[in-house]
């Protein structure tokens, strides 16, 4: 050990002490936006457990921290609630291909109804424009433009199908995606960790990230709104169709059927033998899309023959 | 508690390898300040993705996954591909190989650590993922693969931080290692580097609504090239400890390692002709996604130049390891490696995940191609990775040599008495 060695020690030191601050320092800086954004995140919100594992007044609580996080976040007063399924039924949805044309007044009602993004004009339908005589997907449109229906042309909205073999539940890594007993497949916005499995999955396109926190002005706010469906969804989660869960489980028919012109859509209890729906599976040629996967959708098609 | 308990030597040696990572040559100093500030480029970017939301990258509802998710499948590659070292020395008795074998685990767990950091990166809700932690959230095993990758990857970091540590450690103490503490171990850790590799490969080709991942040659092509990654990256990093260190590595673990190459670039290069063929002589609407890949479709042609490149880079590495020039040279030998690694990189990333997604399950072509946030928070995790990686290193190899030792020290403090902390100047210099 020399004594040149001994004499650079203490500078060496001040030198790593120096470096080690300014890292912390850079570190910190760096950091800042992520504390910026913790800031939004109560302690309730971090710690809320899965829905299944709420029992009835820690939900009731949550509901209320949203609806006033809402208001806070949106101006708007909304009442969200949890309609359950109910006992015997199980929803089906059909589709006249034959009628359908094509002017996307559901994905619009799909649209506000869902309380969407507006700036990315959201929706969880899209609409295909197909070639008559053809049914490769391959060949078909969803940009398309000007008056419809087109000759030539046919039209397939297409959505969630709420598939009974569902591959995006079955992908998902936390159980915030499953099958409700009424067939529909939703998501717990609240448990969910925005990793998109589920959309790389879904062979339907079903699915919709939020890729940042949506916009939607006070006054266009629907403020009926429902826990696992219509309400105003978080950034950086996934969400999907519900067949309207907070309308239908209490009745009511989805937004797009009611938006729908011409009568192309069929929606009820598969499970009534005396529902629209049934009538329509027994009489016309109904088919599936992709069934080939084996995904058992309970989203149906069929054209007037 | 004597002097010689673990409960004193561990934490003797645990402060042995801190005070190591922070000291060393000018050199050192100026690489680590150098991955230290790109690492930090790329955690503000982070942080602003996630305050921000994810629109600040490339992805969207019809590419979901991007550079991010590429660069996850690559990295589990390059932590498998480092088995390609354990194999030789624990099954063949390669015993030059087993004097440097610990490079490779070293590796492994860097590149380990750079998958976490890309999984946690492509999250929309970092602040959830305690969500999939096995007994604290809902963990959807075994259905969903997803968390089978959790475990694994998991299981193999832990593997290999334990073989690591204990050998480093006894070898520390001064001790020689006991058999019945790591070699289980070892050979548990070679199947678990292939399974860590297949499961993720599963991730993808499981999906049936993805024609261009549902293919079961999915998971040994993904072995396939991690055997061209690893070893590749091996090859080049042990000449570089060979200069920046002390310890002592002969030739022969990187000519088996380059024979090794030798063999598995033809077979990745095979593989993807199969795959090719396949698609193309079938056609038809699953073939799109490789038309969209090689040619472009639909007038689009965003992948085109990255998987030429990524085939030129593999036929270029293939003729140059075939060629005397590579025996001769090693500056040709480290362009194979360097072309190899990229054309993996390449064709598993931009090649293989994105194409995925285009065109989409509605034959939508939306292109992606990822912003500079992508870019930054993906340098950021290399960089942090390569920080993991020379830290391993740096403190690692010194006990293996014999620099550093308990003795060493506990003579160093006797000879200098306790008044001077500052002993380490005997290594910094």
């Amino acid at each position: 050990m020399s004594a040149a060695h001994d004499e650079k020690q203490p500078r060496r030191v001040h030198l790593k002490v120096l470096g080690a601050t300014l890292g912390a320092g850079a570190f910190a800086y760096a950091m800042a936006p992520l504390r910026a954004w913790t800031k939004n995140i109560s302690k309730e919100e971090f710690l809320q457990r899965h829905y299944k594992e709420l029992t009835r007044e820690e939900l009731a609580k949550v509901i209320q921290r949203l609806e006033a996080e809402t208001k806070r976040d949106y101006g708007r007063d909304v009442t969200i609630k949890d309609p359950k399924p109910r006992e015997g039924v199980e929803f089906g949805y059909a589709l006249n291909l034959s009628v359908c044309i094509g002017c996307r007044k559901c994905a619009e009602a799909c649209h506000v109804e869902n309380n969407h993004d507006r700036r990315t004009n959201n929706s969880y339908i899209r609409v295909l424009e197909m070639e008559q005589g053809s049914f490769d997907m391959e060949r078909g449109n969803v940009q398309y433009d000007g008056p419809v229906p087109k000759p030539g042309k046919f039209y397939m909205p297409v959505q969630c199908h709420q598939c009974d073999n569902a591959p995006c539940t079955k992908v998902c890594p936390v159980q915030a995606t499953w099958k409700e007993p009424d067939g529909i497949v939703v998501v717990d916005y609240n448990w969910c960790i925005g990793c998109r499995y589920c959309e790389a999955a879904c062979p339907y396109h079903a699915r919709r990230f939020n890729w940042q926190k949506p916009e939607i002005p006070a006054e266009q706010v629907n403020p009926d709104q429902g826990y696992l469906s219509n309400r105003i969804r978080p950034q950086g989660v996934v969400e999907k169709c519900t067949f309207c869960l907070h309308r239908t489980r209490e009745g009511k028919l989805p937004a797009c059927l009611e938006a729908c012109p011409t009568g192309a859509r069929v929606f009820g209890n598969l499970l009534d033998p005396n529902s629209e729906i049934r009538w329509v599976l027994e009489h016309k040629r109904v088919f599936i899309l992709k069934e080939e996967l084996g995904t058992r959708p309970r989203f149906f098609y069929y054209f007037d023959v | 508690m004597t002097k010689n308990s673990h409960a004193v030597t561990y934490p003797a040696f645990l402060l042995r390898i801190f005070r190591g990572a922070f000291d060393g040559t000018w050199r050192f100093y100026v690489w680590m300040t150098v991955l230290t500030a790109i690492a930090l480029v790329g955690a503000n970017a982070w942080a602003q993705q996630t305050a921000n939301g994810m629109h600040v990258t490339s992805m969207t509802d019809h590419v979901s996954w991007g550079l991010y998710i590429a660069n996850f499948t690559f990295g589990v590659g390059l932590a498998a591909g480092a088995v390609m070292m354990v194999i030789p020395a624990y099954l063949y008795d390669d015993h030059e190989m087993h004097d440097v074998v610990l490079v490779g685990e070293l590796l492994a767990i860097a590149a380990i650590c750079i998958c976490i950091g890309f999984v946690v990166v492509d999250m929309g809700r970092p602040d959830r993922l305690w969500h999939i932690m096995p007994g604290i959230g809902r963990f959807n095993w075994p259905i969903s693969m997803l968390t089978w990758d959790v475990l694994v990857l998991n299981g193999y970091l832990l593997l290999n931080l334990h073989i690591t540590g204990y050998l480093v450690y006894t070898k520390f103490l001064g001790k020689r290692p006991s058999k019945r503490w790591y070699l289980p171990f070892v050979f548990v850790a070679i199947g678990w580097a292939i399974s860590i590799h297949t499961v993720t490969a599963f991730l993808y080709s499981g999906l049936g609504g993805r024609p261009f991942w549902n293919s079961a040659l999915l998971a040994p092509r993904f072995i396939a090239s991690a055997f061209v990654a690893g070893p590749a990256f091996v090859i080049v990093l042990l000449q570089v400890v060979r200069r920046a260190s002390s310890f002592r590595i002969g030739d022969g673990p990187i000519r088996t390692l380059t024979s090794v190459l030798r063999v598995t670039v033809l077979l990745n290069l095979f593989m993807l002709g199969s795959e090719v063929f396949t698609a193309f002589y079938t056609g038809g609407a699953h073939a799109t996604a490789a038309k969209y890949l090689f040619f472009g479709a639909h007038g689009r042609h965003g992948l085109v130049p990255w998987i030429w490149s990524a085939i030129a880079l593999n036929v270029l590495s293939a003729v140059l390891l075939h060629s005397k020039a590579t025996r001769e040279k090693v500056a040709v030998l480290d362009l194979a490696c360097f072309a190899a690694f990229v054309g993996v990189w390449i064709e598993k990333g931009m090649g293989l995940i994105i194409p995925g997604f285009v065109p989409s399950t509605l034959h939508e072509i939306v292109e992606y191609s990822p912003t500079l946030t992508e870019w930054k928070i993906t340098a950021g995790i290399w960089a942090f990775g390569l920080i993991v990686l020379t830290i391993a290193l740096k403190t690692a190899l010194p006990v293996l040599t014999g620099e550093v030792s308990l003795e060493r020290d506990r003579e160093l403090d006797r000879t200098r008495g306790p008044a001077e902390p500052e002993e380490d100047v005997r290594l910094a210099s």
